[in-house]
This record gives structure tokens, C-alpha cells and sequence, in this order.
């Protein structure tokens, strides 16, 4: 079976120092991989990468078995929370509705378009926003009409970079959900520098820093975490569920909990 | 203000309906294309674009003078040197990166330096001031005409590729995932205010027309949050600037252009300061 995504041996450099280097990368269909790493460690650039809105210095990626070009239509994306102006004067159905565009028909959305960004805003809970200015909702409902944009086109996969910046609690749980849901129907990665994440809905962990390194979420442990961020980390738990006894790195994981990495002070 | 009415009746003063046509006809595109510059944050090369027609208005005057091309209006020149500005500025916002304020910078003051050096080496004597800051008198019953075929144009494309459009203006990247041609429909965005901009350079002159373009539509917003909203309002605040510009500037025996230009100033100076007052906005 064709992996939803394969990258084989690809480099990437904006000036002479690589980005990415070497990297080799399978997601097969139906996963639910996230990516994880430092900053400028090159989660972005991968996923740009991957959706073939950058080419590799060198190597070869493939969304199932074809050039990502070729794959857009089968890739829902959402896109970072800062990429898009928030103050845009647009309804929250004409954003959602954008995921329809396609190549062939510009000149008006139709009626089953209609029906797929209702639908797809129905499933991120926002059905009763839909004649709402994009501009009057919270920064979590913004999220959730991005993600609905993705979903509207039916994608066999869903890319995502940041989802869970700037949303609280509550709806990260909400997200999390929805996306163990979505992943019934639809491979899925994920960009996060939040590793609570992990915890529940998340099959593999895809580490990034220059180099790749891709681990199944059973295996996720304090020498992992090291390898990913370089150094020794302190957890941070933010559950506020702490024992007296204090916790230890593989509970934080297991737990919906997200951490930091703080260097250690010599 | 009840002489500026009955001039408009008055045979003899047919200048002021040919201002008042191609003002009213110019701000449907006005106010489409300003809302998009406006929403997509382009003014500062819409207002290169604008610059660099002065250039091409210079170019058509020399070449008139030089060749003896009698048909060669300047406002030919005008569209011309319009669209290729923009089709270079579309490409060097798109590919110059960090460099690309600078580039932009030096094709806004060239495409002036054009204009006068070119207007320099044509023998006679003209108003620059006309061209800089329009001219109600030099408006013609062929500019009314060339007005409303270009407007046309632009409204047609703009319907048509409304929500191509809508899209590239809020995620570019989002809009080629969805296997659109971002650069071709940016630069033919661009195109369009290009276009939208050479409409009433006669009426406002080239330095002003930039305010024309954003002002209804940055007053406009401050009203809705709907961009089909927006564009609408802009339409109705670009034919009030026209009208009560022009009205004014009559009866005041002032330019029309500066007039224009500084009711629109102030309308969306006084909705700004009372939307910010206003609560819940």
C-alpha cells in the first residue's frame, strides 16, 4: 500500500546551511503522527516541504505515491494561527467555503459546496457562527473554522501546524476529540510544540532538528525527549494534579499534560 | 451650492457632467478594487502603480509630439504604462523578498522621473499641474467612453473571480494548495487597480488618485465586516466624494481634485475617530 507520505532522503536549505538534512520519512495512511522539535528546527520547512510549497534541495517527497502537486486535492491544510489576518472583513461560512476552490470553477460556490462547508463546520461545533464575521470570534473558534476549511474538501489527509496555540484547556480537549474522530477517516499530522498532545490520540511521534527521527508514542521517554531538544529538560506539568511526591517523565506523558523544556542551570 | 445645479443644466458648461460621468462611473470600480487593496494591504503599490503612470502619460505626450501620432492621447500612454507597472511591481513584490519596499520605492520616484524628463524633451508648453493634480477641463466625451469600457471590464472579472480573489487576499498559501495560480490572479489583481487608478487620474491627477482608491473603502470598513458589504458602501462613498467634491469645489470656485480628495479625507478621518469612540466596535 502507498504511504500518505514519503520522504526520501531530502535536504533543504534556505543559504548554505541545511535546514533539514537527510531526511527519510514514511507515514502510512491512517496514522496519526505529530511533529515535534525546537524551534527553527525545521518543523515548518518540513511541512512546507511536504506540501510541496517548497522543493528539496535535493531528494524526493511523494503524498500517495504522487508529487504533492499532483496530491492537493487530497490534502486538507491548516495553516499557522498567525498566517492569516485576523481582522479580515469575512463571514466565517466564505472563509470555511475557500476549502472548495478548485481549478476548474471560480466563478460562484455551489449549492453542494454550500453543503460541505456546513457540514464540516457542523462537525468543529461552529454550525450557529456561520453568518458571523470571522473577526468576532475567539482565538479557539478562529482554529476550529480553519480546521473546518481543511475538512471541507473531503481531504485523505489533514495537515496541521500549531493547532493547539492560543486555545484553552477546554478546547484543546474539544480538539482532540474531534481529530480522534477525523482520524477514523483520514491520516493526520500534526505540528506542536505541545507534547500533551501525545498522550491520547497520537500513534507516532516525528521528531525534528535537523535531522528526523520518527518513534512509535509507546517509546516516548526521557532519552527521547533529550535526543529531540538537545540537553537535559525539566518537565513542566500544567494539570495542577501533582502529587507531594513529585511525578515522573513517563506519567507526565501518559497523562493529558503538556511540558516545556527548560535548560538546566549548571 | 443651487448655482453648482443649475450649472449642471447649463449648456454651456458641459465640463461639469462629463467630471460628474466619469466620477460616477469610475467609483463602482473604485470601490470594488479599493476594498481589495485596502483588505489585501497593498496601497503602497497601488500607489507606485499610480506614480509610474505619469511616466506613461509623459511618454505619450513626446511620442505624439515626436512622430506626429495625432491619435496618441496621453491617457493611451496612461493605461499603458499602468498595466506594465504593475505586472513588474506584481513580480518584484512576489520574488524580491526583504528588498521589496526598496524596489518599490525606486519604480514610484523613476516612473515620475520618467514622466518629467519625457515632458522636458517635448517642445511647447503644458500644465503639469493638470496631469499631477487633474483637471475637470481636460476631461473629453473619448474619456467618458474609454471610462466606461474599462470600468465594465473590471466589474465583469471581479464578479467572476470574486471568490478567487477573496481567497488569495486572506491565505495565498491556502488558495494554492487549492491548485489556484496565486501569482497570475495577484498580478491580474493588480492589473485591475492599475486600470481602476488610470479611470479618474484626469479627474483627481496621479499623486491623489491613491487616496481615491483606499479612502471609500477604509470608510467603508469601518462600517461592516463583510468584504461584498464593504465594496458596496465604497461604491456609495466614492460617488459622494465625486459629487460632493465636485459641488463643492464649484461653488467654492476651487480644483475639483483637491476638494474631492479632502472631503474623502475627512468623512473617513470623522468615521474612524467615532468608531473608535463608539463601544462594541
Amino acid at each position: 500500500m502507498e504511504p500518505a507520505i514519503a520522504l526520501d532522503n531530502v535536504s533543504f536549505s534556505y543559504t548554505r546551511h541545511p535546514v533539514l538534512d537527510g531526511v527519510t520519512l514514511t507515514v502510512p495512511k491512517g496514522d496519526f503522527a505529530m511533529v515535534v522539535g525546537p524551534n527553527g528546527g525545521g518543523k515548518t520547512t518540513l511541512i512546507k516541504l511536504i506540501l510541496g510549497l517548497l522543493a528539496p534541495t535535493t531528494g524526493r517527497v511523494t503524498l500517495f505515491g504522487e508529487p504533492p502537486e499532483s496530491a492537493w486535492n487530497k490534502v486538507g491544510y491548516m495553516p499557522q494561527y498567525t498566517h492569516v489576518d485576523m481582522a479580515f472583513p469575512v463571514s466565517v461560512l466564505d472563509v470555511v467555503l475557500m476549502g472548495r476552490l478548485t481549478q476548474t470553477r471560480r466563478w460562484r460556490y455551489t449549492k453542494n459546496d454550500h453543503e460541505a462547508a456546513r457540514h464540516a463546520l457542523s462537525e468543529v461545533g461552529l454550525l450557529d457562527k456561520e453568518k458571523k464575521p470571522f473577526s468576532s470570534l475567539s482565538g479557539g473558534q478562529r482554529q476550529r473554522v480553519l480546521i473546518a476549511r481543511a475538512l471541507c474538501s473531503n481531504p485523505s489527509l489533514l495537515l496541521m501546524d500549531e493547532p493547539t496555540a492560543n486555545v484553552d484547556p477546554a478546547a484543546e480537549a474539544t480538539l482532540f476529540e474531534l481529530l480522534s474522530t477525523l482520524n477514523n477517516r483520514m491520516t493526520i499530522l500534526v505540528v506542536s510544540h505541545d507534547l500533551g498532545f501525545v498522550s491520547k490520540v497520537v500513534k507516532s511521534v516525528i521528531c525534528v532538528n535537523k535531522k528526523v527521527l520518527v518513534h512509535p508514542t509507546s517509546n516516548l521517554d526521557g532519552t527521547l525527549i533529550n535526543e529531540i531538544y538537545g540537553g537535559d529538560l525539566r518537565m513542566v506539568r500544567h494539570d495542577h494534579r501533582c502529587s507531594h511526591e513529585g511525578h515522573c517523565i513517563n506519567e507526565a506523558l501518559t497523562l493529558p499534560t503538556s511540558f516545556m523544556p527548560h535548560p538546566k542551570k549548571p | 451650492m443651487i448655482e453648482f445645479f443649475h450649472a449642471l443644466f447649463d449648456p454651456n458648461s458641459s465640463f461639469l457632467r462629463l467630471a460628474l460621468a466619469a466620477g460616477t462611473l469610475a467609483s463602482v470600480s473604485f470601490g470594488i478594487m479599493g476594498t481589495y487593496v485596502v483588505t489585501r494591504r497593498i496601497g503602497y503599490l497601488a500607489g507606485a502603480i499610480a506614480h509610474c503612470v505619469f511616466g506613461g502619460i509623459g511618454a505619450a505626450l513626446y511620442l505624439k509630439h515626436r512622430w506626429g501620432l495625432s491619435w496618441l492621447d496621453p491617457m493611451y500612454g496612461a493605461l499603458a504604462s499602468a498595466i506594465v507597472a504593475a505586472i513588474i511591481i506584481g513580480l518584484v513584490s512576489m520574488k524580491a523578498g526583504e528588498r521589496e519596499d526598496s524596489i518599490i520605492g525606486a519604480l514610484w520616484a523613476v516612473g515620475m522621473a520618467a514622466g518629467l524628463i519625457f515632458i522636458d524633451l517635448t517642445p511647447g508648453y503644458f500644465e503639469l499641474s493638470s496631469y499631477l493634480f487633474g483637471d475637470i477641463l481636460l476631461i473629453s466625451r473619448q474619456d467618458i467612453i474609454l471610462v466606461a469600457g474599462l470600468d465594465l471590464v473590471i466589474i465583469v472579472l471581479a464578479v467572476m473571480f470574486h471568490p478567487t480573489f477573496l481567497s488569495i487576499c486572506f491565505d495565498e498559501e491556502f488558495a494554492t494548495l487549492r491548485g489556484i495560480n496565486t501569482s497570475f490572479y495577484y498580478i491580474l489583481l493588480l492589473v485591475m487597480t492599475a486600470v481602476t487608478v488610470v479611470l479618474l487620474v484626469r479627474l483627481v491627477g496621479v499623486i491623489m488618485v491613491i487616496a481615491m482608491l483606499t479612502l471609500p473603502a477604509a470608510a467603508a470598513s469601518t462600517l461592516s465586516r463583510r468584504l461584498s458589504v464593504i465594496m458596496v458602501l465604497a461604491t456609495f462613498f466614492a460617488l459622494f466624494f465625486n459629487w460632493s467634491g465636485l459641488a463643492l469645489s464649484y461653488t467654492l470656485d476651487l480644483s475639483a481634485g483637491p476638494v474631492i480628495i479632502s472631503v474623502a479625507g475627512l468623512v473617513y478621518l470623522g468615521l474612524l475617530a467615532l468608531s473608535r469612540m463608539l463601544p462594541n466596535r
